[in-house]
């Protein structure tokens, strides 16, 4: 069952237009991978789900529900997350209070759901380590752990990944998404963006390949090959190596 | 003894600027709003003491309870009708308009109270003393100490503990991140300006107590916030309570030298801090 799709989503940083009617669905439970070169639109989809940048209602529906440019913190409570780029933690809190602060929010907010801290204390056995030590302290790979379990403490519906494996050693990207098939047995949608496509093929059940604000390419993230992705994400006039 | 007595008077001249500093150091210190109608927010709230202690023969307590309410009102409503409009990374245009409050508000004080000095009577409390090992010390200077210290460690514990304080670090720390986990960051600015001006009713009562207030005396007030919070190091509220101590006990030390020196000792003693720890004594960053 679809639980998140945009329909012809359309976003514009001023006058500059950066996505030209997106079409993208994720099921329940489903791994949906966006791939893509720099610039081709894939942050600001996720800042447009997420509703922090202005679009139409009817362009986002949550189970068939328009809510495109709900404020973000009633896309939250709707039961949508983000783990955003850069993985934004609270600078100068501990990694324990960086995740209540996401615990005190989908209590408020009435999100009920089956992530603890102990459930993510057993994903992620160093966040129980590290408990009192400030965010800023952490290495890139415990940053992005804390930052994963924050918007997983919100009990989303649909978890929106942004390039959770970059700038990560490949031991650390392994164990992070290692992670993934525990979030996704709860029924959980996830959207990841990445630009590792191996990795992004290897994790999700279709790829959605976008160049300069549209989609190129969609498939089974099995059944895909390499040629098609290189010719989708350069576009057709450019050599394939 | 004269310097033990100058120590004393300082640390109790501190509880008073305490009272002052603890919500620019909510506002400045952690919300990262440089809020300049700070110290007239603390003469309004005096002077609507002070008249509602004279129409309606109450006493100091009793003016209290009525103005810090008030307080609160007023903080929440500055937040919303003006701050939230003006928040963001850049501190400057929260500047520019609660600079351009504080004008507006020093002349709304002439027009309604004319620039007079008022205080509040105090029904005797004001000139009575207690004596603690040996030593006579003023009763309301006393009272001063003991709520800044009260209200110190109920900010902090607010701070650290409460659903409410850590929502408000983390939209401190990063607005936008802090809407992705579920934050109204305006509601929760909201409330924490209420608090903040909240404490200045405290405060406004016990300045109109303990001295005369006039429409412009305002500036004074806020320097002395800022100088505490700075010294104590941003985004710590014990830290402007220490702060606080820092700034009366030079100002009165500079007293007992030459009467003259004092309020420049306290601004010395500032310069000094900026230059050697520009962090503040209990500054993380």
């Amino acid at each position: 069952m679809t639980v998140l799709s945009t329909h012809g989503l359309v976003a514009r940083y001023g006058d500059f237009q950066a996505l030209y009617g997106v079409d993208i669905d994720v099921a329940e439970g489903e791994a949906v991978a966006l791939i893509g070169a720099n610039g081709a639109g894939k942050s600001t989809f996720l800042r447009s789900v997420m509703g922090l940048l202005a679009v139409k209602p009817e362009m986002v529906r949550l189970e068939g529900q328009p809510i495109g440019g709900t404020p973000t913190d009633r896309m939250v409570q709707k039961g949508v997350a983000i783990v955003p780029e850069g993985r934004r933690l609270f600078t100068g809190m501990s990694v324990e209070d960086n995740l209540r602060v996401a615990i005190d929010q989908a209590d408020r907010l009435g999100r009920k759901g089956g992530w603890t801290l102990e459930r993510l204390h057993l994903l992620f056995p160093i966040l129980k380590e590290k408990a009192r030590t400030g965010v800023q302290n952490l290495s890139g790979g415990q940053q992005q752990m804390v930052s994963i379990g924050r918007a997983l403490l919100s009990q989303p519906r649909v978890l929106l990944c942004d390039e959770i494996s970059l700038g990560l050693a490949p031991k650390v990207i392994r164990e992070i998404y290692a992670a993934l098939p525990e979030i996704r047995a709860q029924g959980t949608a996830l959207i990841l963006v990445e630009q590792d496509v191996g990795l992004a093929q290897s994790a999700t059940d279709r790829i959605f390949c976008m160049l300069e604000g549209r989609v190129t390419l969609t498939g089974a993230s099995s059944v895909i090959t390499r040629e098609q992705i290189a010719e989708a994400y350069f576009g057709g006039s450019h050599a394939v190596v | 003894m004269q310097w033990f007595d100058a120590l004393i008077q300082g640390i109790l001249l501190g509880g008073m600027y305490a009272q002052y500093a603890l919500g620019m150091a909510l506002m400045f210190g952690v919300m990262r709003i440089v809020n300049v109608s700070h110290g007239d927010l603390v003469i309004l709230l005096s002077l609507i003491g002070i008249s509602l202690a004279s129409s309606f023969g109450w006493g100091p307590f009793t003016v209290m309870v009525a103005l810090v309410p008030l307080a609160i009102a007023l903080g929440w409503l500055l937040q919303k009708a003006v701050l939230n409009k003006v928040v963001g990374d850049d501190p400057l245009p929260s500047l520019i308009a609660t600079f351009g409050l504080s004008i507006a508000l020093q002349n709304m004080m002439l027009q309604i109270w004319s620039a007079n000095s008022r205080s509040l009577p105090g029904g005797g409390i004001e000139s009575q003393s207690i004596q603690i090992g040996g030593i006579y010390v003023g009763l309301l200077p006393v009272m001063v100490l003991v709520f800044a210290t009260g209200l110190t460690w109920g900010l902090d514990l607010m701070l650290k503990r409460t659903r409410f304080g850590r929502a408000l670090r983390a939209a401190s720390a990063d607005v936008e991140a802090a809407s992705m986990t579920g934050i109204n960051a305006r509601a929760v600015y909201a409330s924490a300006t209420a608090i903040a001006v909240g404490i200045l009713g405290f405060a406004a009562v016990f300045q109109s107590l303990r001295s005369t207030v006039a429409p412009a005396d305002g500036g004074a007030q806020l320097i002395y916030a800022f100088e505490a919070v700075i010294i104590g190091g941003m985004g710590s509220v014990w830290g402007a309570f220490i702060g606080s101590m820092v700034l009366g006990i030079s100002q009165a030390i500079g007293f007992r030298i030459d009467p003259g020196f004092g309020v420049l000792a306290g601004h010395l003693v500032f310069l000094l801090v900026l230059a050697v720890r520009p962090q503040g004594l209990f500054g993380k960053v």
